[in-house]
């Protein structure tokens, strides 16, 4: 409305000739105060569902994300050793004093059953420490000082300088060691950085692979959608609204039914291997692997994401006048050369959606590689659910892997609203 | 596509190719889905062809995974889950969406784009992130293992695409429609239901079909968050498919590819109606 | 008169509620964690439907077993435990019990007699009785073959399943290094007693990882119970570990020409843990925990699965397949016959190991 208040011939002035509305106010206040009653009415209109999410989506990631660097256990539940130990210098073994408090402590754990959780999170880093404390924790109450003696005696762990330096480094409540396990990367027993020993790396080929097998999908994608959307572009619209089902039915199908149509297909005893058997391109025994290894979740995977590249492509190349190619022919370009430099170009933006979005996807992945990916084919989300039914210590180094997963997710998704626009998104 | 008179016989070739390349792509994102349907008809319970059912033989094909399907209490009720789940999340997802949309529509919206991509990002965010984040919050609520966090966990995945698709139909909106309405006396009200909500509603139900199949095929979430009570034919297909995989589950992927049909088929008429009503018939 | 008539109707609520509630005992329902399948089947005929019959209390299921420690685990620290019972193994359930997520049961006060008198401490299998855990069943993880595959010379012994000479073929074991490495050690010549001692090395894991790549090539992985059989049915395995249960199923009601071969078997006990702080009424848990672990219920499970009773005074009372009328007692692991060979599996070093051999198995699966 505002614009037709500007546009009116006659505005009534007040006496400094400034322009006033019908009741007196100067036009510039009125402007301002109606702008921002209406940036307000629109904010309100969001405002249910932004809240919503904030409250039951965003704040929920966020809470969790924190967990990843939380190191609580030694802190909360070896309380009287985090602070004895504060003065030992981290040579040899720590005296009489600190095993006094680590018996408190041990004591204090057996009745309320809560020394395990600390044994677990130590046993995480020096496998045998939980039956040490835990045998130890059983005795205690048969136990007399001086208790570096008697530890000693119960449980010969409790001699190891690296269990002591251990507790004395995991006195601190946030860590980052999740963040380094993610890397693979850990702490030696002195507690400087060092890559772990290679037969236990494992994350950071977990994220190339994530990385490069949803590149391939994605350009599988590109190369397989591109000629399709030109066509459809290119129809009349009676042919291509028809075709236009064959893209838009798989995109309408669930997940699952998708998945399982694959297992179908591809399995040892499944359609394209009988099929082979009874044309004789393969034997009997010869059958192929192709499902259940890296095969099974790239060919189900681009046929789940293809139509997010279509699509895309489609709306960009149906606005692209034909006249630009005719021209192009008309000045003596070769179709090829008409086609690379003029109209593919053009189709950038229709691109650059598909392969974000299409890629943001993959990389996210979880159901279908589970399902067809066997133990070569699946990607770093499988291994975080695989974590989270582990113990503590593995939920959060899977919270680590899913915050790293995430960053990667948002940055594309960032370059995505930077190249295209969330705005410019549609489907169908 | 049609093959331009000046073309010479080289790119005749060439263009056919196209086509055929072209044709077996189509094939590969339609032959999958088809495939399950004939199967499903398996007298065997095997995942393949019979040597029956290559000979079109009767004797090769039953109906009993179908049997199986909707005579079984577990999948029946499973399917009722589903069905509670999916509506109700649609419901509120649609309305939530819409409203956003609408504000977002505005030309006074604030940081409009950072906002967008806020209520966007449920979509993009990996869904095992985004299950267990949930799972942790309506678990400390203590509603895990109820219909109401797997409903508004679903309203969360579902509006995206409400967002999306209303913000899409509202672009194309012509906002001199409205003073026409209103210049021609018609009220606030008037306005809005006979000339707004016709034009948004092919907006509004794509939105809202989307949102349902989306919740209808939502596995991980609920695999979180489902308890026995609220198990979706979701949560009971995944597990078919990790175990043992018997044709039921074929059975069902048919009706769901049906479905999909029906609900393919209703965005068709109401992309058409829209269409229509802009005026902008094709062809 | 408004008024009035919803007192009256508040007053008849409450009383119906009362007569409900004095019908039936405090707590209506107990959720129970078990594994699906056959094993939560032969559970529900053995000893859940008597006990629904007897009480009044529903037992509504949840087959999230595989998921047992981490669900438990998020619940208590969410402070919202909705599972009244798991069905564990022993070496979870210990863990569970060392982090004070489940409840100390004691044996004597909580569970039946022997009917001879025996109390349960001494009637359960020596060592299976955990703090907080009651086994129900002795189970036995081996290997099988279909028979078809080797129409001569059967593998016999551990070693053969590495022998890929003399048994070509497809392998498939579970995804996990639990009983793999324990394996992998046997066949390169570690005696079944010395095996833990063994793994508990440096030398001894890459050993036992190293005896794996061998076999890599042959492998496929299997991650649920069911699958084996399947595989071996489908002939995309010729040889496979898996459940002595799910193979006697398979042998039993579906004619399957598989063996099984039992010189290795690796057995464990399975049974119950209580988390702390669920909301079921102490007592319902109590009685359900008394009846489905007397002698005569869980003689009565094995009437559906090919499992052993955790309880000696059980084993007399075993009797044949309720469905095919086959005699169980050479079925069970615990029959003298297949029993020569058995290595007992170690909840104890799994506990202490778990972590990082689970890890470096993950990125050996992984390369």
């Amino acid at each position: 409305m505002t614009q037709a208040t500007m546009d009116q011939p006659a505005a009534p002035e007040n006496g400094d000739g400034e322009l006033t509305t019908a009741d007196g106010t100067p036009l510039a206040v009125s402007l301002r105060r109606s702008h921002a009653q209406a940036r307000r009415r629109a904010f309100f209109l969001v405002l249910p569902l932004l809240a919503f999410l904030l409250i039951t989506f965003l704040a929920p990631i966020a809470t969790m994300m924190t967990r990843s660097v939380q190191n609580y256990e030694v802190a909360d539940y070896l309380p009287h050793t985090t602070e004895a130990i504060d003065g030992w210098d981290g040579t040899g073994i720590p005296d009489e004093a600190v095993f006094a408090a680590m018996a408190e402590d041990v004591r204090i754990g057996a009745e309320n059953r809560t020394i395990g959780r600390v044994a677990a999170r130590i046993n995480r880093e020096i496998p045998g420490v939980r039956s040490q404390m835990m045998g130890t924790a059983r005795h205690i109450d048969e136990m007399t000082p001086p208790w570096k003696e008697a530890f000693i005696a119960e449980d010969e762990g409790w001699a190891n300088p690296e269990f002591w330096r251990l507790v004395k480094r995991e006195t601190r409540t946030l860590t980052p060691i999740y963040y380094l396990l993610s890397f693979d990367f850990e702490y030696d027993s002195h507690g400087s950085i060092v890559e772990r020993p290679e037969e236990y790396q494992v994350y950071r080929l977990m994220f190339v692979r994530t990385a490069w097998m949803s590149l391939l999908i994605t350009t599988l994608c590109i190369v397989l959608g591109y000629p399709v959307a030109y066509m459809l572009a290119n129809l009349p619209l009676r042919y291509s609204n028809l075709l236009m089902i064959l893209v838009l039915l798989p995109f309408w199908t669930s997940l699952l039914v998708r998945t399982s149509a694959w297992i179908v297909l591809l399995q040892q005893q499944g359609v394209v291997n009988d099929t082979l058997v009874w044309l004789g391109i393969i034997a009997d025994d010869g059958r192929m692997r192709m499902i259940y290894n890296q095969i099974g979740t790239i060919v189900a995977m681009t046929h789940i994401l293809l139509p997010f590249m279509i699509l895309p492509l489609y709306s960009v190349m149906k606005t692209i006048p034909k006249s630009y190619m005719r021209a192009a022919r008309s000045m003596g370009a070769s179709p090829l050369r008409g086609f690379v430099s003029v109209y593919m170009p053009l189709t950038v933006p229709g691109l650059a959606a598909g392969v974000l979005l299409v890629f943001i996807l993959a990389i996210g992945y979880y159901i279908t590689p589970a399902l067809v990916g066997g133990d070569t084919g699946i990607f770093i989300s499988n291994m975080i659910a695989r974590s989270m039914q582990g113990s503590t210590a593995e939920l959060k180094l899977a919270l680590a892997l899913s915050t790293i997963l995430l960053v990667a997710v948002l940055i594309f998704y960032w370059l995505f609203n930077k190249l295209v626009g969330v705005d410019r998104l549609k489907f169908g | 596509m049609a093959i331009p008179n000046y073309a010479g016989p080289g790119e005749r070739t060439w263009i056919w190719t196209y086509r055929f390349i072209c044709a077996l792509i189509f094939l590969f994102l339609i032959f999958p889905i088809i495939v399950i349907i004939p199967l499903s008809f398996n007298a065997e319970p095997y995942f393949t062809f019979t040597p029956e059912m290559m000979g079109l033989d009767p004797e090769g094909y039953s109906l009993r995974w179908y049997d199986a399907l909707f005579g079984s209490s577990e999948w029946m009720a499973s399917i009722r889950n589903s069905f509670i789940i999916s509506i109700s999340s649609t419901i509120i997802a649609t309305t939530l969406g819409t409203l956003a949309a609408l504000g977002l529509s505005r030309r006074d919206m604030p940081a409009r784009n950072f906002i967008t991509a806020l209520l966007i990002s449920p979509m993009i965010v990996p869904l095992i992130i985004t299950a267990a984040a949930l799972f942790s919050f309506y678990a400390r609520l203590d509603l895990a293992n109820t219909f109401f966090a797997i409903i508004m966990s679903h309203v969360v995945l579902g509006t995206p695409f409400v967002v999306i698709t209303v913000t899409a139909a509202l672009s194309s909106f012509d906002e001199q429609l409205i003073r026409a309405s209103r210049s021609m006396g018609a009220g606030k009200f008037t306005t809005f239901f006979k000339v707004i909500l016709p034009l948004l509603l092919p907006g509004v139900i794509a939105g809202g079909l989307f949102a349902f199949i989306t919740s209808l095929d939502e596995v991980v979430v609920v695999l979180f968050l489902a308890g026995p009570e609220q198990t979706p034919i979701t949560v009971r297909m995944f597990s078919g498919l990790r175990e043992e995989i018997s044709p039921t589950i074929l059975a069902l992927a048919s009706v769901l590819v049906a479905m999909s049909i029906c609900l393919l088929a209703t965005m068709e008429l109401i992309r058409r109606r829209g269409e229509r009503l802009r005026g902008m018939t094709p062809g | 008169m408004q008024t009035i008539k919803r007192c009256t109707l508040a007053a008849a609520v409450s009383a119906f509620a009362l007569t409900a509630g004095s019908a039936m005992a405090e707590t209506d329902s107990l959720t129970i964690v078990s594994w699906g399948g056959a094993y939560s089947d032969s559970q529900n005929r053995a000893y859940d439907e008597p006990f629904e019959e007897k009480t009044g209390i529903e037992i509504v299921h949840e087959d999230k077993a595989a998921q047992g420690l981490a669900g438990i685990r998020s619940q208590v620290e969410a402070g919202s435990v909705t599972w009244d019972l798991v069905d564990m193994l022993q070496s979870e359930a210990q863990r569970a019990c060392d982090e004070g997520l489940v409840m100390e049961i004691p044996h004597d006060e909580w569970l039946a007699d022997a009917p001879d008198g025996t109390p349960a401490s001494e009637d359960f299998i020596a060592g299976t009785l955990g703090d907080c855990f009651v086994p129900q069943i002795l189970y036995a993880t081996m290997f099988a073959y279909n028979d078809e595959a080797f129409p001569g010379a059967k593998p016999q012994t551990i070693a053969d399943v590495w022998d890929t000479e003399t048994f070509p073929g497809t392998r498939a074991l579970q995804n996990i290094p639990q009983k793999n490495l324990e394996w992998a050690l046997i066949a390169d010549g570690v005696d079944p007693s010395e095996v833990y001692d063994v793994l508990a090395t440096k030398e001894g894991q890459d050993r036992a990882f190293a005896k794996l790549d061998e076999l890599r090539d042959s492998i496929i992985w299997w991650s649920e119970g069911a699958q084996p059989p399947q595989m071996l049915a489908d002939e995309e395995a010729v040889i496979a570990t898996a459940y002595n249960g799910r193979i006697f199923n398979a042998q039993v009601n579906e004619n399957q020409p598989f063996t099984i071969m039992w010189d290795g078997q690796m057995f464990e006990v399975d049974g119950w843990v209580v988390p702390v702080d669920n909301d079921a009424d102490i007592e319902a848990i109590k009685e359900y925990l008394n009846f489905a672990t007397d002698s005569q219920r869980l003689a009565d499970q094995a009437k559906y699965i090919a499992y052993a009773p955790a309880r000696s005074s059980s084993v007399p009372l075993v009797s044949t397949h309720a469905d095919t009328g086959v005699d169980m007692k050479p079925h069970m692991p615990t029959a003298p016959e297949n029993f020569q060979n058995a290595v007992q599996f170690s909840p104890e070093f799994w506990a202490d190991y778990g972590d990082a051999l689970e890890e470096r198995f993950s990125a050996w699966l992984a390369q």
